[in-house]
């Protein structure tokens, strides 16, 4: 029992609270402060809690109250502390500090700044009590309340039609995936008779359950590939670009989506049985990797670059979590959530310094007008293309080699794939790096003339980011969750092929380095003829698939169908509105044939009354 | 014929002349008095069935129809005095465009 998990909650709430109800009549400054100040307050709270539970060994657990109690059953909201929740809470309220700061300079002219900074309260409040919950509820609780707080922010600028309809696209989305969810915590719950996670893990480890684990684990599952953005509910994450580029920075990309693969990791012990349920994660997972990399080679919205890149790395992370590779899932998210933010902050300088340009064909060259900003874009790319040693590299080659080796359903062709994905990866990457920052400038003199460095609350950001994405693959997170995530046994014959596979994975690196200068260096004269050879697949890309328009078409349409059909032309209006309307008409007419009765003439009534007597006498007179 | 049916059919006679002054005439003072008479049939009736049987009942609801006989005149002449104001007549077949 600990005191120190319950104010790492709390504290974003109170930040709400205060800017949501009175931000603004408090001015900037200090919304500033209240909005920075609680989260870092937060983050010192959980560097506190991960030393006591260095010195102890044991989780931190803290009952805050019983919720409800049915028999001997309590639904406790209760946290818990242990490894795994130590590194996501770190990430959460450390990147998202420093996200708060950097926003404080992004939103600097937003005149809605103390509600962006309300709901980015809300969101650390809700997200840190999905990764601190103890039982699935509380996660529960989290996991919706962050898709709201997404929602809210994705529509930020809600004056515009098209980031409002993104925004209900991405809770739409996600309300698919948690009917998933949801069912596999009712099988759970009857099952067991307990949400806790740490009974559940327990129970699947300790023996058979009455329950198959490969059901929970595929239900679990599809509650993840809504939240963390995977086939086939990938779509709503590039849409979600529409709201303030530190949110897709924070939620987009460091912490939320990655909420799936947490699932994943925490509820191990389901997993761990369930080798159907693990081998459709890793199917999914290098699918929507490969997939989505594949789209990111074609984007020409920074962000949707970016935004595909958050898909597709999310799609390692499963990979890594399907062959069995816990903590190597979570390493990745680790790293990922560094140069992720790092990368998606550093997009945001650049829209900043472009006066709101997104489109990297009318970009380039900026590399000598916004040093601090390229620099740091361009270490969190080496990263993300796996150079070493950078972050990346560290994370993504312990994924390949699990997804070749694992003996819990690696295979090559996982690895295949996943190293094509990399190859691609690098390339879209530095495709990214190239047209956005070297060659000749695109942009029209106006916006020429306008580009700046950001200020200092951006660039330190940035500083801080690039280090992290630099020196964080050092700290070995698999090792550190050891203890309680165990990597799987790697196939004794594949053993000697280490090293071959580490040399490998660094040469995909420089590979697609050096295909995108190849191709994008003469200000992409080469990258423009090799287009118009493969003009059929470039414009497929493009479209994405065009899964949006299948959805649309066999979907929404059909939906749209049954619901003006069926519901509402013959339901509503003829069943629903036919029987009142007719009622109304009957009593209507009726009415207009009873009213003749009323003549105004009061002997009439009079003479009514004196017949009505005497109907009622003589009919007595018959039956008494 | 003993004293209980001869009070009967005065009650009874009462009620009935006053039913007939209601459907019949056209003045809404007199038709307010047949009113009373109708009302006054019952209460006769009333207190001869309390005398019969030896309760009191019969006898208080005497006293309630006075008051409401009374509370009902109270308002109905002030309703009469201003339909004569506004229409000039005592006449009943005057005041028909007050139906809704």
């Amino acid at each position: 029992m600990t005191k120190l998990l319950l104010p790492i909650v709390l504290l974003p709430l109170i930040g709400f609270l205060i800017n949501g109800l009175v931000g603004n009549f408090i001015g900037k400054r200090l919304v500033s402060v209240v909005a920075c100040g609680l989260p870092i307050a937060a983050f010192l709270f959980a560097i506190k809690a991960t030393a006591d539970l260095m010195a102890t060994g044991a989780p931190l657990t803290q009952t805050v109250f019983t919720w409800a109690q049915f028999a001997d059953r309590p639904f406790e909201i209760a946290l818990y502390f242990d490894r795994l929740t130590a590194v996501m809470v770190l990430i959460v309220t450390g990147v998202g500090s420093l996200i708060h700061v950097y926003s404080t300079g992004y939103m600097h002219e937003d005149k809605s700044y103390a509600r962006y900074f309300s709901y980015l309260n809300l969101f650390l409040f809700f997200m840190l009590m999905l990764v601190l919950g103890r039982s699935l509820l509380v996660l529960f609780v989290g996991w919706e309340g962050v898709g709201l707080a997404s929602y809210l922010l994705i529509g930020f600028w809600f004056e515009d039609p098209v980031k409002a309809a993104a925004g209900k696209k991405a809770f739409i989305t996600n309300r698919v995936g948690d009917a998933g969810f949801l069912l596999g915590m009712f099988l759970l719950y009857r099952t067991l008779g307990t949400l806790q996670m740490d009974q559940i893990n327990a129970a699947f480890l300790a023996g058979p359950v009455a329950v198959s684990a490969s059901l929970v684990g595929v239900l679990l599952f599809i509650g993840a590939t809504g939240k963390s953005a995977q086939i086939p509910l990938h779509v709503w994450l590039p849409d979600a670009m529409a709201g303030p580029t530190p949110v897709s920075a924070l939620i987009h990309a460091a912490t939320m989506v990655t909420a799936g693969v947490y699932l994943v990791a925490r509820l191990h012990g389901i997993f761990l049985h369930a080798p159907e349920a693990s081998a459709l994660v890793a199917t999914i997972g290098v699918a929507t990797a490969f997939f989505a990399a594949t789209i990111a080679l074609v984007q020409t919205d920074i962000k949707k670059v970016l935004a595909y890149s958050t898909i597709s790395q999310l799609g390692f992370m499963f990979l890594a979590a399907g062959v069995g590779a816990y903590g190597v899932a979570v390493f990745h998210l680790y790293t990922h959530a560094f140069f992720k933010a790092c990368l998606f902050l550093g997009a945001g300088s650049v829209i900043h310094a472009m006066s709101g340009e997104q489109d990297i064909r009318k970009m380039g060259g900026l590399a000598k007008k916004i040093p601090i900003t390229f620099v740091t874009f361009a270490i969190a790319t080496a990263a993300i293309a796996g150079l070493p040693p950078l972050a990346g590299f560290f994370s993504k080659d312990e994924i390949l080699w699990f997804a070749f080796a694992s003996g819990h359903g690696g295979a090559p062709w996982l690895f295949a794939v996943a190293a094509a994905t990399a190859l691609m990866t690098a390339f879209y990457m530095f495709r990214l790096l190239w047209l956005t920052f070297f060659g000749t400038p695109r942009m029209d003199h106006e916006t020429a003339h306008h580009i700046h460095e950001s200020p200092w609350s951006m660039t330190g950001v940035l500083i801080v980011l690039a280090v992290l994405s630099t020196v964080g693959g050092l700290f070995s997170i698999p090792h550190f969750l050891e203890p309680m995530l165990p990597l799987p046994e790697v196939r004794p014959e594949l053993h000697h092929l280490e090293t071959p596979l580490l040399v490998l994975s660094v040469a995909i690196g420089l590979a697609g380095l050096a295909l995108a200068a190849w191709f994008y260096s003469r200000d992409g004269a080469r990258a423009e003829a090799a287009r118009t050879h493969v003009e059929p697949l470039h414009r497929l890309l493009s479209g994405k698939y065009y899964i949006d328009e299948l959805y649309e078409g066999f979907i929404g349409r059909p939906i749209q169908w049954v619901s003006d059909r069926v519901f509402l032309r013959l339901g509503d209006r003829l069943v629903i509105d036919g029987t009142l309307d007719g009622m109304a008409a009957f009593a209507r007419r009726t009415a207009g044939g009873l009213s003749r009765v009323q003549t105004g003439n009061l002997h009439f009534y009079a003479l009514l009354v004196l017949a009505g007597l005497v109907v009622v006498l003589l009919w007595s007179w018959g039956h008494v | 014929m003993d004293k209980v049916q001869l009070l009967i059919g005065v009650a009874v006679a009462l009620f009935a002349i006053g039913l007939t002054g209601v459907v019949i005439r056209r003045n809404v003072l007199v038709m307010l008095m047949c009113m009373e008479l109708m009302l006054n049939g019952v209460n006769l009736s009333l207190v001869t069935f309390a005398h019969v049987t030896g309760t009191a009942v019969g006898a208080v609801l005497v006293f309630l129809v006075f008051v409401v006989a009374t509370a009902e005149i109270a308002i109905a002449i002030p309703i009469v005095l201003l339909l004569v104001r506004s229409k000039r007549t005592l006449d009943l077949d005057a005041y028909a465009d007050l139906k809704g």
